[in-house]
């Protein structure tokens, strides 16, 4: 693990008697791409909101690129970029109007300017699109250039709030692409919050998760998945009580029941199958299905927290959210 | 250095989205015009008791209307940081490293320039509908614009940070710009008030604009233009002081 690029001692947030945020304490090191997994008013983007210096902690503290939140907010801007959950461009000027006016923001100068646009345009394949007005840009362009414009700057921390909220399954895998692009390079170190299990799966290094305010977990994916234990595997075959018997001594594997078809627990699936059914083969017997059901971060959260983290309303809500904004 | 350069690029920003929005410039001259040629022609004949025989009564509004103009432009203006506060944007330049008083400076020059150009706009205009201002005076009420359009861009600041939205709005226009354009001298002599109203105008700060303005373009005033223009000055940088004292305590939830 490298340099720590984010510190945070105990941070609490409250408004009025609602505790937002109690009590987070947590480390993400240079590089790291952070998720912040959690159901929607867990407190992900008060969190978020606090390290980016636009809300002031009700107690506790916290560091980012080495500066105190409280005390050098100025010097925590310059180092982070961030991209909001809600639009935040001015639609009344162009893409490039967007991206200018940011880094002038930023202080850069007039070359580093005129270079960075064309390649933080690049990254997100809105090139051809830079001088149109962002009114006229659909939703997930309108959120790729919000990335694009978190970037401009080369931030050393990029804040995602929900980055691919209320967009379609294809601009979000397509959003998934920058962000794994930008990953592999490990010059910025992102911190993603999320909803979406998939998203922290996929994307995050390491994933906190969160509920009420407060983190219950914190390790990479991986992990985190082995506290559920593990994948099931079902099968069926000629003869279950034989094939039992065979599996039964080998590492990693836990028969859990017999009876139409046969259970087991494992802790790494894809690896087992191949060698269930040499065992079968050498042995005669005839495996005739099989189904392998993986363990996701959301099992993790209803074994902690006894509750699924999303619930099927979810576009909806994000309209509400929207509408109450108006 | 980052702070003048932020206050140079927020300037530049309500310049730039001044200058787009063609239909805005011109719609919202369209009321004052209205009020300085149906007014105007209106009250031709009309004899005020205060104001002397040779000043006619277009000459003595056209001032006021010009006035009107920057005080609606720049409280518009300043205002419209709720706008910017409900699409997100504000969010975008309050994590940005310029300093909270910087966005304040430069919204409030940037608002206050918009304004200027509009009052210039109505005074070309004004002309046309026969207004016949001293030539050297313009210069001086180039001055008192300033003035008042960074007092009232400032006030519209402050009072943005009040707001939750954008539904506050028509409040704010009744029951706050309109009247202080009425008790300001703009349609009619302040001396023509009952008493009472008398002091509510010279509380007034935009009395002291109109009446500035005025002095400089029909060499007609009510006040001193010493004191008019001293008044405004301090009012303007108080109401600077103040805009950026309250906007530096928002948070951007």
């Amino acid at each position: 693990m490298g340099e720590t690029l984010i510190k945070t001692e105990r941070l609490r947030k409250v408004f009025g008697d609602f505790t937002a945020v109690d009590d987070i304490s947590f480390e993400v090191y240079k590089g790291e791409v952070f998720g912040i997994l959690g159901p929607n008013g867990a407190g992900k983007t008060t969190l978020i909101k606090m390290l980016s210096t636009l809300l002031h902690p009700t107690s506790g503290r916290a560091f980012v690129a080495g500066f105190n939140i409280s005390e050098r907010p100025g010097d925590v801007r310059k180092n982070i970029g961030m991209v909001f959950q809600e639009p935040t461009l001015d639609i009344e000027l162009t893409a490039r109007e967007n991206l200018d006016f940011h880094a002038r923001l930023y202080g850069m100068d007039r070359r580093k300017r005129e270079e960075r646009i064309k390649e933080v345009l690049e990254i997100v394949d809105l090139g051809e699109k830079a001088d149109e007005l962002v009114k006229k840009f659909s939703g997930g362009m309108q959120r790729r250039l919000e990335i694009a414009r978190g970037l401009m700057h080369s931030p050393k921390v990029l804040f995602l709030d929900e980055p691919t909220l209320g967009l379609d399954a294809q601009t979000r895998r397509k959003i998934w692409e920058y962000i794994n692009q930008l990953k592999e390079k490990r010059e910025t170190t992102i911190i993603l919050t999320t909803h979406y299990i998939e998203e922290a799966e996929s994307l995050c290094d390491r994933v906190a998760i969160i509920d009420h305010g407060r983190i219950i977990a914190i390790d990479t994916p991986g992990k985190l998945k082995g506290r559920v234990g593990e994948d099931t595997i079902s099968l069926v075959a000629d003869n279950l009580e034989r094939l039992a018997k065979l599996l039964e001594p080998l590492d990693g594997i836990r028969v859990v029941k017999v009876t139409e078809n046969l259970l087991i627990s494992v802790s790494d699936g894809e690896r087992i199958i191949p060698e269930i059914f040499s065992i079968a083969q050498e042995n005669n017997i005839k495996i005739s299905s099989i189904n392998l059901k993986k363990s996701t971060l959301e099992d993790v959260f209803i074994l902690m927290t006894g509750r699924k983290i999303r619930d099927n309303s979810d576009g909806k809500l994000w309209h509400v959210m929207r509408t109450r904004r108006r | 250095m980052v702070e003048v350069n932020g206050i140079y690029v927020l300037w530049l920003r309500d310049i730039k989205r001044y200058v787009r929005a063609r239909s805005r410039i011109i719609g919202s001259l369209g009321m004052p015009i209205f009020f300085l040629a149906f007014l105007g022609m209106g009250f031709r004949r009309a004899q005020i008791p205060s104001l002397p025989a040779e000043i006619s009564y277009i000459d003595f509004l056209a001032p006021g209307v010009v006035s009107m103009v920057v005080l609606f432009t720049g409280t518009f203006s300043g205002i419209s940081i709720v706008w910017d506060r409900q699409f997100g944007f504000l969010r975008e330049i309050m994590v940005s490293p310029v300093s909270r008083t910087t966005i304040a400076l430069g919204r409030t020059l940037g608002g206050a320039t918009t304004a200027i150009f509009q009052g210039m706009l109505m005074l070309i205009v004004s002309l046309i509908v026969g207004f016949r201002p001293d030539p050297v005076g313009t210069l001086s009420s180039l001055v008192f614009m300033t003035l008042i359009a960074i007092s009232f861009t400032g006030l519209g600041i402050a009072i943005s940070t009040l707001m939750e939205d954008i539904h506050g709005f028509q409040l704010v226009v009744n029951f706050f710009v309109f009247p202080i354009f009425f008790l300001s001298g703009a349609l009619f002599p302040i001396t023509e008030f009952p008493t009472w109203l008398k002091v509510v105008s010279y509380l007034n700060p935009l009395s002291y604009g109109v009446d500035g303005m005025r002095w400089s373009l029909i060499g007609f005033s009510e006040f001193n233009p010493i004191l008019d223009f001293a008044i405004l000055t301090a009012f303007s940088i108080g109401i600077i002081f103040l805009s950026t004292f309250i906007f530096e305590r928002t948070e951007v939830g």
